[in-house]
């Protein structure tokens, strides 16, 4: 952890609503999602991998991602499916590497199919780019351990912009929680730590505010009793 | 005397009540103008009836205009509704003029309201060409498209194409409904107001009264489908699958209940059409209710075991969120708007015929407890995706990037 600064702002909750924008492109069958995949805006990929998680989607989905979800109901191609569906974004250092991935899954099948998998015309993948409106709820939190309190209470937005977003606008690639936390010094290392283990792609928001907010509160807990 | 915020706080939690007045903060005294075609009947008046009080409370300086013609208006803005859905449509030159001529009328007595306007929402085709009798606008202009144009009759997109592509922006409900066009189609579904007479809670005695005013028989199975009398609603289906199950389930009762909307002139014609599907089965009950019975609509959705939308097209199918709402799983056909609410297996069933939905219908009805479980997901899904507070948040956080530009991310301080 870098080292404390002199004196830490206090923590500044921000909320987002996120707009989904249709691009107009469309693939009906497999080679097309290629060809739109290498061209499409970087903003598309992260709305079909992020987007899911704050706009109406069924609590409990087959698939953590659009494409997935369309190579199994429109494609009708359970292994790709299943291959597009364990790609974890978390685990690219930004949004060029995870197209790469994803092109190479797709062109793999395509060598490996004897005809190119096709969609009906209704069934056709919309490629859908997002636009995130910030604004500030106007609460400020002091300490640390009082960020514990209002964890519960924050919207699915907030969590979603200071835990989730945070990572493709910060320059250390990480939350916001935890940038603040360092703002604190070694104090909270151990909470730092817990932090940065969360593994938040494959939950709901909702399970995973209630998740932080357990870490929160078991770590301060610890820490009243040490 | 408590305020409409407050009161929407207690269905939908005060969290998502501040994230409205926070967003709504940096709009207050905007001029908002949403124009449409009625006040009454139909999803969209049904919206802006509380969207547009809201938007008031909230500080926007918020109005709403209806454009009204004559029958030759009407008969052309259903030939293009039914046009841009798919149906092959031929709109002969009157009704076009009437149409050009009732646009011309509307803007030359609402003209000043509209160009002073900060965002204007000009909802469906039937308003569409205000924009271009409006050349001194200083606000954004945004065409909201209710209904799914994504494989339109082509005559009918090639004359509406160029006008609704003057706009600043469009709105869709799915990106599949959307066209190509050279400004941004932002995608927002729409809603239900759970605090409007169709979807406030009733008591048990009012349901009854209502089943029995129309000889519904409260002991018998009953099967539901509430939509105007349109093709696209495929009624006739219904009745197809309604006989299918009447040979298991002998008891089974059916009820097609449409309301009417004064800007669709088809509906007597295929009312008749249902009449003579039914026959005379007793069994089957037609409802043809006035715009404003949203009460009895509750108490009749309330009372059934089955709700469907078994449309063949649909935009989105707010009557299916409706039923959700009040813990109904649905049978809804494998279209449009119905795909984002049905979930197969979770809160519903998606059919593509009268035998699909017959052999859901039949698995329903002998599995009561599944039906029960489904039916509490439902709602719980409704609650945290298309009650109206969501919806506004959108059309707030849209009207926000109309306004601050077309960046990937905007923030407000």
């Amino acid at each position: 952890m870098p080292a404390k600064h002199a004196v830490a702002e206090p923590f500044a909750v921000k909320d987002c609503a996120l707009m989904a924008i249709a691009t107009g492109k469309r693939a009906q069958t497999l080679r097309e999602m290629r060809d739109c995949l290498a061209s499409i805006d970087a903003a598309s990929i992260y709305y079909h991998f992020w987007g899911g998680l704050l706009r109406p989607k069924f609590v409990d989905p087959e698939y953590n991602n659009d494409f997935a979800a369309w190579a199994r109901h429109a494609l009708h191609d359970s292994p790709l499916a299943e291959r597009l569906g364990v790609i974890d974004p978390t685990a690219y250092d930004d949004l060029e590497a995870l197209r790469a991935e994803l092109l190479e899954v797709v062109e793999t099948r395509l060598d490996d199919s004897a005809h190119v998998p096709w969609a009906k015309a209704d069934q056709q993948f919309s490629f859908v780019r997002s636009q995130i409106v910030v604004f500030d709820t106007a609460r400020r939190i002091e300490r640390p351990e009082a960020l514990s309190e209002h964890l519960p209470q924050l919207s699915l937005g907030s969590v979603f912009y200071h835990f989730i977003d945070a990572r493709h606008r910060n320059p250390e690639r990480y939350d916001d929680f935890r940038r603040w936390l360092e703002r604190h010094g070694d104090e909270h290392a151990g909470l730092w730590r817990d932090l940065a283990a969360v593994d938040y792609y494959f939950v709901p928001l909702s399970a995973l505010r209630a998740q932080l907010a357990e870490l929160f509160g078991r770590y301060f807990a610890l820490k009243v009793v040490a | 005397m408590r305020n409409l915020l407050d009161a929407y706080a207690e269905v939908a939690g005060p969290d998502a009540i501040d994230q409205l007045r926070q967003l709504a903060a940096p709009l207050r005294g905007k001029k908002i103008v949403h124009v449409n075609s009625t006040r009454t009947g139909g999803g969209v008046a049904e919206i802006l009836n509380r969207l547009v009080p809201l938007m008031q409370e909230l500080g926007l300086d918020t109005s709403w205009e209806q454009i009204a013609g004559g029958d030759e208006f009407y008969r052309c803005t259903k030939g293009f509704h039914n046009g841009l859905q798919g149906q092959s449509v031929s709109i002969g030159e009157s009704l076009q003029r009437a149409y050009e001529e009732a646009n011309a009328r509307h803007a030359e007595a609402h003209r000043e309201s509209l160009e002073a306007a900060d965002v204007v929402f000009v909802h469906d085709p039937q308003p569409a060409l205000l924009l271009r009798h409006c050349p001194r606008r200083r606000g954004k202009w945004v065409w909201r498209c209710h209904i799914d144009i994504s494989r339109p009759h082509r005559p009918v997109w090639k004359y509406l194409r160029p006008i609704v592509d003057e706009y600043d922006g469009s709105i869709f409900s799915l990106a599949a409904f959307a066209q190509p066009l050279s400004h941004p189609m932002y995608l927002v579904p729409p809603s239900i107001d759970p605090l409007s007479e169709k979807n406030v809670p009733l008591e048990r005695a009012e349901v009854e009264a209502v089943a029995g005013q129309y000889g519904l028989d409260p002991e018998r199975p009953t099967m539901l489908q509430v939509s105007r009398f349109d093709r696209f609603k495929d009624p006739v289906g219904v009745i197809e699958a309604y006989r299918l199950v009447k040979a298991f389930v002998p008891s089974v009762q059916l009820v097609l209940a449409g309301g009417s909307a004064t800007d669709d002139p088809e509906g007597d014609a295929v009312l008749a059409e249902v009449r003579a599907a039914a026959a005379d089965d007793p069994d089957i009950h037609l409802l043809v209710l006035p715009a404003d019975a949203h009460r009895t609509i509750n108490a009749l959705q309330r009372a059934a075991d089955i709700v469907l939308q078994k449309s063949v097209r649909e935009g989105f199918g707010l009557t299916v969120t409706e039923a959700l709402w009040k813990g109904k799983p649905v049978i809804g056909g494998d279209t449009g708007g119905i795909r984002l609410q049905v979930v197969d297996h979770h809160t519903g069933f998606l059919v593509s015929t009268p035998e699909g939905a017959a052999l859901r219908i039949r698995f329903m009805l002998h599995n009561r407890a599944k039906m029960e479980e489904m039916g509490a997901k439902a709602r719980e899904f409704v609650r945290e995706n298309f009650l109206l507070t969501r919806h506004l948040r959108e059309y707030l956080a849209l009207i926000v990037a109309l306004i601050s530009g077309n960046g990937e991310r905007i923030v407000l301080n």
